[in-house]
Parts: structure tokens; sequence; C-alpha cells
């Protein structure tokens, strides 16, 4: 891998910039690998990459149906916090919020992760509560939450409206200042330039049709690019779990909807944060192109249609303008939807299959992009020593059957 | 937004319902008799297919009444409206693919 630096940046604008080499190889598969990650989305590529740098295991291939980062990747609003109520969440989104810190340095790619604060807020009795139980419980684990006032607020984030005449008006605010936005493109980028140079093979265009199994243990895989050997297989697939684990002949606690998001045109800066609010359904932040990024919900019903229902947006736009009346004459350029895989308990799912050698790491639901490095950290972990790391222990498959859910339904009430 | 054939009032516009999840699920006559495992699978399990979907809807703004629906999950298409307490139609059981397109 030729490293990235001002140096070389400056040597190729001499030559116009036609001579950068290919960021990552595009092989064609082998017959054999000793693992298989199902998902070339940032969690995927990320388990691949710590795979190969943190356990030594460089015999790998991430397989992906379209292109690197298509999937909902690509169609989330990049929000990263850690502020969960429940200790086991905490820990677990704490952990990718720390690797998100060190992240461009460690890859040598600009992931542009900016900690420009998420503000979460408050609009009746019942949100002061819970916001300010979560930042006592967040306090107790070691994780920045703080109480601002509307006034407070307001300084914060200058757009904000809190007029006390508002519909909802505002009562106050949940402040995490480390969280903030990445690059959603280039985190996918970056971890899959990492693990290529790292030995790891990348396969786009490349859908699995069949999960092959001798009794109880996974063999390898059908694609649409023949038949791949393995001995251990991870999925990744988000929206798609169900799919998959069909294929390999289990059952998931998991319906997948639609969710959708849009981008306004692009504005100089005038957003420097960004805005949740569960109880009018909105939340927004400010791109470094300049375009708003707002996030939309979820339809009722389950569906793989990547578009979703127009009523959503209305919905959250009328939110927005409620929330930032200046933004009344803002032009929306593009929408889309992802799928995305919710849990009864809205914690994913990151551990052990019934089948042996085949592990899953699903269930983000709407919130996933968030725990990108943490997330393939603790999966690479759980593969190349067929167990669990304690953060991810807790969210394995059979809390849904000794009832030991980890609800955080209070935290994805819109996003999450 | 989804146009919904309610079998008592016509199409309407699917902000008039609520979605009440996946259809035929039947509550365990003995759940004393179950083990963890049957009463996770009736609770939390679900087909979530890609593909035809057989789903509960509630004309929540309209005639207040549920019936079960046949919804293809890629094309979202709508296939038959049938009444609560039936099976699905058999033609769709048989052929998943079916509805596939557009």
């Amino acid at each position: 891998m030729r490293r990235y630096s001002i140096f070389t940046l400056a040597r190729n604008a001499l030559t116009g910039h036609r001579d950068w080499p290919r960021a990552w190889r595009s092989p064609e598969p082998r017959p054999r690998y000793e693992v298989v990650i199902v998902g070339g989305g940032g969690h995927g590529l990320a388990t691949a990459y710590y795979l190969a740098r943190e356990h030594g295991i460089r015999d790998v291939a991430v397989l992906e149906k379209g292109w690197l980062g298509g999937g909902n990747t690509g169609r989330n609003t990049t929000i990263i916090r850690s502020n969960y109520l429940h200790d086991e969440s905490a820990a677990l989104y704490d952990h990718a919020l720390r690797l998100w810190a060190g992240l461009s340095r460690e890859l040598n790619f600009n992931v542009m992760y900016s900690d420009r604060g998420v503000m979460m807020l408050a609009h009746n009795v019942h949100d002061v509560q819970i916001f300010k139980r979560h930042i006592y419980a967040n306090r107790l684990n070691g994780i920045d939450n703080e109480w601002l006032t509307p006034e407070e607020a307001g300084a914060y984030c200058p757009p904000l409206s809190i007029d006390r005449g508002a519909r909802y008006p505002m009562l106050g605010a949940a402040l995490q200042r480390r969280g903030g936005v990445a690059r959603h493109d280039a985190v996918a980028w970056g971890y899959a330039r990492a693990a290529d140079a790292l030995g790891v093979d990348i396969i786009q265009n490349c859908e699995v049709t069949a999960i092959r199994r001798r009794g109880d243990r996974v063999v390898g895989l059908e694609t649409t690019r023949g038949a791949i050997a393995a001995d251990r297989v991870g999925i990744v697939v988000a929206g798609h779990s169900s799919v998959l684990a069909e294929m390999a002949g289990f059952r998931l606690p998991i319906e997948s909807y639609p969710l959708q998001a849009l981008v306004s045109e692009p504005v100089k800066p005038v957003f420097p944060c960004v805005v949740m609010s569960n109880t009018v359904h909105a939340y927004i932040s400010q791109s470094d192109k300049g375009d708003l990024v707002i996030g939309a919900g979820t339809d009722q019903y389950v569906s793989y249609s990547q578009r979703g229902g127009i009523q959503v947006i209305e919905h959250t736009l009328e939110a927005i303008l409620e929330l930032f009346p200046i933004f009344s004459r803002m032009r929306l350029m593009r929408q889309w939807g992802g799928i995305v895989d919710v849990t009864p308990d809205r914690s994913p799912i990151i551990g052990k299959t019934p089948v042996r050698g085949l592990y899953i790491n699903c269930g983000w639901g709407t919130g996933g992009f968030k725990a990108t490095p943490g997330s393939g950290h603790l999966f690479a972990w759980t593969i190349a020593r067929d167990e669990p790391h304690p953060i991810n222990a807790p969210f394995d498959l059979d809390r849904f059957v000794t009832g030991r859910l980890i609800d955080e339904a209070a935290a994805a009430a819109v996003a999450h | 937004m989804l146009r919904i054939p309610c079998p008592f009032c016509g199409p309407r516009a699917e902000i008039e319902f609520r979605c009440g999840g996946e259809a035929h699920i039947r509550r365990p006559p003995d759940p004393e008799a179950l083990s963890d495992a049957e009463w996770a699978d009736y609770l939390f399990m679900r087909r979530n297919p890609k593909g035809i979907h057989f789903e509960r809807w509630f004309h929540a703004h309209g005639c207040q009444r549920w019936f079960n629906l046949a919804r293809h999950t890629v094309s979202d298409r709508i296939l038959a409206v049938y009444p609560m307490g039936e099976g699905p139609p058999a033609e769709l059981s048989a052929a998943p693919e079916a509805g596939a397109d557009g």
C-alpha cells in the first residue's frame, strides 16, 4: 500500500493526479479461504481488517453483492455517539467511539470524523426525566453527557428555535460533545484499502446464493461467481440477515424495514453540530460538502424495497421546520431508503449461531454506522477465537431464549 | 405510500391504516408446556422474507376492522386480501416468486 501523505499529494499534483494507484485490488475469488465475510459494508470490511491486523488471519475474503459501502453504509446519516442507557450498550458503543478517535491515522485514510457534538432535545417532562437518567447513567459509565438549558442549547446550535410559544417548545437538551459525524464512504474505502494491503481479497458483484453445511458445521458458500469453501463464515449483511440465516437453516428475531434519509442543496456552513429530537421526530446535521443531512423514519411494514413512503418524509420535514424555521425555503436534492434490520430490543446481535463456524453480526437497526469500528473489532475477535469478546458477549442470539434482553428502544425511538 | 384495498371500504391511502405485522402466528394453546426456545420462537422469531409476506392490517381511520394481506416485500405489490382467521391463498403459498416484478 502506498501511503497517503502531503508529499504524495504534492507529487501527484505535479502529474495532474493521473498516477494514483488503485486503492485496492479486484481479484478473482479463490476456491478456498480460511474466513469469508459476507457483506462489504463498513462493518464487514472492518471485520476483515481487524482479522488481518489484530489476529493475523489474512486468508480472508469479503464478498459484496453490489459495490462497497452501497448498502446502509452509504445510506445513513453518519451520526456517531455512545450515550446509551444500559451498561452493556454503553460499553459497546463507547468501544466504537474510542476507535473512531484514532481511525484516520490508523487507516492512513481521512474518514473525516468530526466530534462536533450530538444534542438530543427534550420537549416534555418525560423527555427531561429520561434524558437526565441517561446523563447520570452515562457518567457512571465514564461517558460524557451533559444537560443544557434551552438558552445554552440555542447558543450551541444557533439555527435552533427556542421559542417558548412553539408547538413543542424545547425544555432542554442532552449534549454528548464527543459525538459527531464521519464520512460514510471514506469509512468503507479506508477499511477496504487497509484490509487489502494486509492480503484480504475484496470481491464485489458477488452475491451469496446458498450456504453449504456438513452436519452442523459450515463448509462454504455458493455464489454468483462460483463455489467458495471456507472454514469460518461471518455474516454482516444488515437488512438481508434473515435471508442469509434462512439459507443456513436458522431463524432470527429480526424484521427489515425501509429507513429514509434526504439531503438539501449545499449551502455555506450554518449548522455546527448534530441535533436529534425523538419527540418531534427529526434529526439533522450539515455535511462538509454543505448539504443538510436529514434522517426520516421507517415504514410500518416489512420491506426490502429501499424506497419508503412519502408521508414519512413529510412528517420529518414538518418537524425540522418546527425546530428550524430558517430552513423553510431550503430545497431538497435527493431522498433514498436503506433496509434496516430491527431486533425486538433494538440492540444488535454479535456472536455465534446454531451452525458451527458460522458467525453473525446483525440487528443494528436504525443506528449501526456509529458502531462500525467497534463492531468490526469485536466481530473479528469472535471469529478468530470462536468465542465472544467480553463486550459483545451479552449481545448473543441466546438472549432471546434466556429473556436477558438489552432494551434500548428508548434510544432508538427515531434514530439511534 | 401504499394504496391498500380494504375489503370493507375499498382502496384507501396507507396513512389510514396500521400494520399489525406478520400474520398467522398462533399463540401456543398451552404456554406452560413450551421450552424456553419454543417460547422465544413464538415471541421473537419472524419470517421476514424477501418475497411474499402475509401480514395483518387494521383500517384505523376507516371501518376499524382487521384483515389479512399478502404483499411482495421487494416490489411492495399487494397480491391478495383475505379475512382474518383464514389461511393464505394456496396459489401464493406455493409460488413464492409471484409478484416480484415492478
